[in-house]
């Protein structure tokens, strides 16, 4: 476990990083003194490592949350260049301009090429203020409109990322038509009928993360979101209080375990102790598997096999009584 | 002989004898205003209709379909009520069990397939079941051949459903498509007001879009729009008058001639 002084933790992680730093006083008074404490160094660190192990298994969903939006966490861009060998981006939605805050084009994984497209946020302000925070507008949904349609016209498997707030609420985005790029992209996506797979990597924020997530396989990072709502929007309309996200976060049932239990997942992608952004290159590897894995396994159903299968897993979507 | 007249006006009458308009302030004779459809004759404010008025003024008959489609509270959600206690208050105070009516109406001689969303019940949002009832009167309306025509009120999203309610947008989404793809007319109606999921799932994807006058139609609600960009809206923003001049629709269609428009679209596609 690498725990890095200057980086930003999340609460939870208080009383992890003080025991880290007893460790290392430990190592300095030994160093200084010449006193053997490495029977004390080692238990200690088995110490922490259990309670690091504890802490995570036992998250509130407002607590992943907060991993899900960690400013360290890795982005679309960075599972990009991290699982495939070489990719192009392409741009621009041809209709209005190129949104930054969703990004794609056609890479090239163990030799075969596929269509690729996510959310992106930035990692500072400068960037994030450049990618709008992840918040795409209506060109950005026309823009992955594009990518689809390129998908399956040269029957490329399509693999997107999924990491934002939600659409951007602004008057530009209302003028040009942020409801109907989202459904529009909706409906496409679950037309399609080359081989999908969408990966929840942070925040799956509502109606503008489903728009590029309506895959044959949807699968999620351990500690990312996928909500109808921000907890904090829920609270404040629903709790008539914005304080009570973190029960707003329970109630909406909003984690990849949750999810997985209603049947709206398929699959969760582990992520290494304390979040994927403690240790990217085994984040990626594990992307990479799951990439793999699933092209494969849809790749072996024949075009109408996967259709049917997409429509039905679509139309079993939502829970109800008959009478 | 005034008693007589009194019983009749109670009974036609619902709410009183006179009701204010809140766009213009203008006190209006109720029973004028239900006469003039609910539109108030100083300004042109489109009244809320219910769903049965809604079903009255558009179809010569009606016929629901699926009403044994009920919703269950799957994740226990609780915020400042229980979602199962909800449910029964937006029952009771609508008399509906659910946010949706579908069933096939009929104007002169054509059978249309139609779905009226009701924002009386928890603000016509759409959870598991208004999805369910859209997929099958959609799927009704390909297998039969029916023009499809859908009323939307909605608030959006059920969010007491969760993601289970979000998952209704690809659902709904998908079966219009389809839809549409197999060579159904698909006329999607909007009325005041119709936001979020809704918006921003079926109710855009019509081969033709209408909006009653003076509906706020738009993907974020106004206040959401206005908090995040600090700055005050413009004039009719968001209203259907805006989006006809955006692009984002058709027409605007007076709701004393929705029904002949939707007779003679329904017409002019070979049904
Ligand atoms: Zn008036």
């Amino acid at each position: 476990m690498a725990i890095d002084k200057n980086e930003q933790y999340i609460d939870f992680e208080k009383p992890i990083v003080e025991l880290y730093n007893k460790i290392e006083e430990l190592k300095r008074a030994s160093a200084e003194t010449g006193e053997d404490m490495n029977g004390e160094i080692e238990a200690l660190q088995q110490r922490v490592e259990n309670l690091y192990r504890v802490t995570m298994k036992d998250l509130t969903p407002y607590q992943r949350l907060q991993i899900a939006r960690h400013p360290k966490r890795p982005t679309t861009m960075d599972l990009i260049s991290g699982v495939f060998e070489d990719w192009f981006e392409m741009r621009g939605d041809r209709l209005y301009r190129d949104d930054p805050a969703i990004i794609g084009g056609i890479a090239k994984l163990s030799g075969i090429s596929v269509v690729v497209l996510g959310h992106q946020k930035g990692n500072d302000t400068k960037s994030n203020v450049y990618r709008n925070f992840g918040m795409p507008y209506p060109e950005g949904y026309r823009k992955a409109m594009r990518l689809m349609r390129h998908a399956q016209k040269f029957n490329l498997p399509l693999i997107t990322f999924i990491d934002t707030p939600g659409a951007y609420p602004g008057i530009e985005a209302e003028e040009r038509g942020q409801s109907n790029a989202i459904a529009e992209s909706i409906c496409l996506m679950s037309s399609l009928s080359v081989p999908s797979l969408a990966i929840v990597i942070g925040e799956g924020g509502s109606g503008g993360a489903l728009a590029i997530s309506v895959a044959d396989r949807i699968a999620m990072f351990e500690n990312s979101v996928y909500s109808v709502i921000s907890p904090e929007g829920c609270a404040s309309i629903l709790f008539r209080d914005a304080k009570f996200a973190n029960e707003a976060a329970c109630a909406l049932k909003m984690t990849s375990y949750d999810l997985l239990g209603l049947d709206i997942i398929d699959e969760i992608i582990e992520e290494p102790l304390g979040g994927a952004h403690r240790d990217k290159e085994l984040t990626i590897l594990k992307v990479k598997e799951c990439i793999q894995r699933n092209i494969k396994n849809l790749t072996n159903l024949s075009e109408e096999e996967r259709k049917i299968a997409k429509w039905k897993k679509y139309a079993s979507m939502g829970k109800y009584s008959s009478k | 002989m005034l008693e007589k007249f009194f019983n009749v006006k109670k009974r036609d009458i619902p709410g009183g004898l006179w009701t204010k308009c809140p766009s213009c302030n203008n006190a209006i004779y109720t029973r004028e205003l239900n006469d003039n459809l609910k539109v108030c004759h100083h300004c042109n404010y489109h009244f809320r209709l219910t769903v049965q008025e809604r079903i009255d003024i558009t179809f010569d008959s009606f016929n629901e379909m699926f009403s044994g489609i009920l919703p269950v509270d799957s994740l226990n959600f609780v915020d400042t009520m229980p979602y199962s206690d909800r449910l029964k208050e937006a029952s009771s105070k609508t008399g509906k069990e659910e946010a949706i009516l579908v069933g096939i109406g009929t104007i002169a001689d054509k059978q249309i397939a139609a779905g009226i969303i009701d924002f009386d019940f928890v603000g016509g949002s759409m959870g598991s079941v208004v999805g369910e009832k859209i997929f099958r009167i959609t799927n009704y309306a390909r297998e039969n051949k029916f023009p499809l025509v859908l009323f939307s009120s909605s608030g959006g999203a059920r969010m007491q459903e969760g993601m289970l309610s979000l998952m209704q947008m690809a659902k709904t989404s998908m079966v219009v498509g389809k839809y549409k793809e197999m060579g159904g007319l698909y006329i999607s109606v909007l009325l005041h007001p119709t936001t979020g999921g809704v918006s921003a799932s079926f109710a855009t994807l019509g081969d033709i879009i209408v909006a009653e006058p003076g509906a706020l139609i738009g993907f974020a609600g106004p206040r959401v729009i206005e908090q995040t960009i600090r700055q005050k809206l413009p004039q009719g923003f968001q209203r259907s008058e805006y989006l006809l001049e955006h692009g984002m629709i058709d027409s605007v269609v007076e709701r004393k001639t929705l029904k002949e428009t939707l007779k003679k679209l329904v017409t002019w596609h070979g049904y």
